[in-house]
């Protein structure tokens, strides 16, 4: 079906990459998510991993975190592989990763400055005033300073995943994973997001990994694209050279074309039949 | 007919997975106890959640009971003229039955269901996984506080409700019907026994109650699935497997207890 | 300022919690007679215990002075044992004493009732008590009752 799709290349830069994805597989029941899939995030980047909804996207990012575990394959994060560590090594490993999620995750029983002092408090023994300036320093950051006394309630949807934005910064992490951060967002919030994303990560001097499926504002903060579908790589470049691709599925997935080697049917017998048929059911 | 028994094995084996993992979370749930040592103010905001918060329900179901306990038992004792034994009836059937197990049953429905539907959001909303992403273990920093909190909480609210209960008989028989208080309380001090019926009943079965009911409900929320129809389940299946649950246990508690074979 | 006003609450839960304890313990058991099952032991032989259960009261001249603690069979002469706990501010009571199972009231529960011998000798633990009476089985003396009236003699005044 995807006859122009081009096999995984080898051309990576000479600097090891922070995350390298090899031969991944794994499944959920009898359904295959990942086949064999390769990627290489680099330092420093801003890379995105895009693909239609239900390719395995935020599983992607779990396995990358280490919360479940390939079928085959490995992932390395700064040269660890994930899945081999104990669980004190993962946990050192992920104090080092932000993760960013869908919902914003906010622990609904604490307040917003709570909410960013938390990881600090449980991983650190500074003194509560330190605490409270690190805490306003990267609520700062994300423009919601003033937001402190509230509660999770009572922010919306766009606040909710900035104040996330600040909790995930609180330990200066190494990565950023983002997860679908502009579904669901207004035009204003997620203008604000794409802007924090791009700053935080050229500020902090930090690694991104953004799982999204909206094309236009990843691919306008995003270093490096891959596309995935089928459990496979399909492409992977620039946003410059994929919106240029050859390919008639990443034309379509790009500039997100209703109808094309993704076609906008199920599958079904011919529509004809289907509606002179006579066995009802 | 084989795909009859390919079910049941299907679903004895589902159940018998279920309880494994219930069992294995049991232990995690007691491993973590210890890490409240170090952060005993946990602690004390769950006991006020479920503890605290169900002491207006505890106190109001107590003292009903007992009244309706000193009412219906002063019209059965009053035919064969021994209304002095009041205190007695009231005294035991509160220690030893109604005070552990009405209260086991209404800590289920009040704080269990709001357990599970609390573990069970968190869940659904990426709370935990937040949590374990940010190097947090979820086992330590939010179930084993709750856990303890609860199984402190039904003794306490056992002992709470059936004293309560008592002062409620006692209101109901000596206030309003006119026992004499002296054989009230004389009587009741010559039947209770404070090792085999209060220690047994008010402590020791209170204490299952509170392990049991806590450990389905926090289980429960963890097991959800993280949507609402999920968690709504959850908390349905919550408060009806630990009322059987109760009642089972304080039928095998009661025979080794006070049984008389 | 939260967290001083929870745990205020819970020191106020926790308080309420102790203080049903202290209730249940002072006020509705035994709490004050706990020392009973430190008192000596005797022994009866009775024929028949009717109703008689653990834990019931052992009384003399009516004042309650111990409890029942065990009943067994002796499988040689078939009867019961019945092993009783006295309190020890009670250790004159002379070894000729008498037990019987009585009832309180028409419906009450059973108890033993024990009456005093004239011996100078006193019980101690271990001591068995000689003297004894069964409780009445209303089977039994309805029969006999019948027995009498069949034989033509005047039933017992």
């Amino acid at each position: 079906m995807f006859a122009t799709v081009s096999p995984v290349e080898t051309t990576w830069p000479d600097d090891a990459p922070l995350v390298s994805v090899r031969d991944l597989s794994f499944r959920r029941g009898d359904r295959m998510i990942f086949n064999d899939l390769n990627l290489q995030i680099r330092r420093g980047q801003v890379t995105a991993i895009m693909g239609p909804s239900g390719t395995g996207k935020t599983t992607l990012l779990h396995l990358i975190g280490g919360q479940i575990r390939p079928e085959a394959g490995r992932i390395e994060v700064d040269g660890r592989c994930v899945h081999e560590l104990n669980r004190q090594e993962l946990y050192r490993l992920r104090q080092r990763m932000g993760v960013l999620f869908q919902s914003g995750a906010l622990f609904t029983d604490l307040s917003v400055f709570d909410n960013v002092a938390f990881p600090l408090r449980e991983h650190t023994r500074l003194s509560e005033r330190l605490i409270r300036t690190l805490a306003l320093m990267k609520l700062e950051a994300v423009g919601l300073r003033g937001a402190r006394d509230l509660m999770p309630a009572q922010l919306s949807g766009g606040m909710a995943r900035r104040v996330a934005l600040a909790r995930a910064i609180a330990l200066d992490p190494m990565m950023m994973l983002y997860d679908e951060p502009f579904a669901g967002q207004d035009p204003i919030s997620m203008g604000v997001l794409v802007k924090l994303i791009r700053t935080l990560n050229d500020a902090l001097g930090l690694t991104s990994i953004i799982v999204s499926h909206d094309v236009k504002e990843t691919a306008a903060i995003a270093d490096y694209l891959y596309l995935i579908s089928e459990g496979r790589v399909v492409e992977h470049g620039t946003p410059e050279e994929l919106h240029h691709s050859p390919s008639a599925w990443v034309d379509q997935f790009m500039h997100a074309r209703p109808d094309g080697p993704m076609s906008f049917h199920y599958a079904a017998p011919p529509y004809a039949d289907d509606l002179l048929s006579r066995d009802a059911g | 007919m084989i795909a009859i028994l390919t079910g049941l094995g299907r679903w004895v084996l589902g159940k018998l997975a279920r309880l494994g993992r219930a069992n294995l979370f049991l232990l995690s749930l007691l491993g973590a106890l210890t890490f409240l040592f170090k952060r005993p103010s946990l602690l004390i905001r769950q006991l006020y959640a479920v503890g605290v918060l169900s002491l207006p329900i505890i106190l109001v179901s107590g003292l009903f009971v007992g009244m309706v306990l000193g009412l219906q038992g002063y019209a059965n004792l009053v035919d064969f003229g021994a209304t002095a034994s009041l205190g007695t009836v009231v005294a035991l059937s509160l220690i030893r039955e109604l005070g552990p197990v009405l209260t086991a049953l209404l800590y289920a429905g009040r704080a269990g269901s709001a357990l599970t539907a609390e573990i069970g959001l968190m869940k659904a909303t990426e709370q935990l996984a937040s949590m374990q992403m940010m190097a947090v273990d979820p086992f330590p920093r939010v179930l084993a506080p709750r856990f303890l909190a609860g199984c402190l909480a039904v003794p306490i609210l056992t002992g709470i409700f059936t004293a309560v209960g008592i002062l409620g008989g006692y209101f109901v028989a000596v206030m309003q019907l006119g026992v004499d208080g002296g054989a009230f309380w004389a009587q009741m001090q010559a039947k209770v026994l404070l090792f085999e019926d209060i220690v047994n009943g008010v402590i020791i079965k209170s204490f299952v109650f509170g392990v049991l009911a806590n450990w389905i409900a926090l289980f429960e929320g963890y097991e959800a699935l993280p949507t609402s129809e999920g968690v709504s389940l959850a908390t349905t299946r919550t408060v009806v497997i630990t009322s059987l649950a109760i009642l089972g246990w304080d039928f095998l508690l009661t025979a080794l207890m006070f049984g008389v074979w | 300022m939260r967290q001083k006003n929870l745990e205020l609450m819970v020191g106020v839960f926790v308080a309420l919690g102790l203080a049903a304890f202290l209730l249940l313990a002072l006020k509705v058991s035994d709490l004050t007679r706990i020392g009973e099952n430190d008192g000596y032991r005797i022994m009866a032989h009775f024929e028949n215990i009717g109703g008689l259960k653990v834990r019931a009261p052992v009384t003399l001249g009516g004042v309650r002075i111990g409890r029942v603690i065990s009943i067994d069979l002796d499988s040689q002469s078939y009867e019961a044992v019945v092993t009783m706990s006295i309190d020890p501010r009670y250790d004159r009571l002379p070894t000729d004493s008498s037990a019987s199972i009585l009832t309180s009231g028409l419906l009450g529960e059973q108890y033993v009732g024990l009456e005093p011998g004239g011996m100078d000798s006193y019980l101690s633990n271990g001591s068995v008590l000689k003297l004894t009476q069964s409780a009445l089985v209303l089977e039994k003396l309805i029969g006999r009752v019948l027995t009498n009236t069949a034989s033509g003699d005047t039933p017992p005044k």
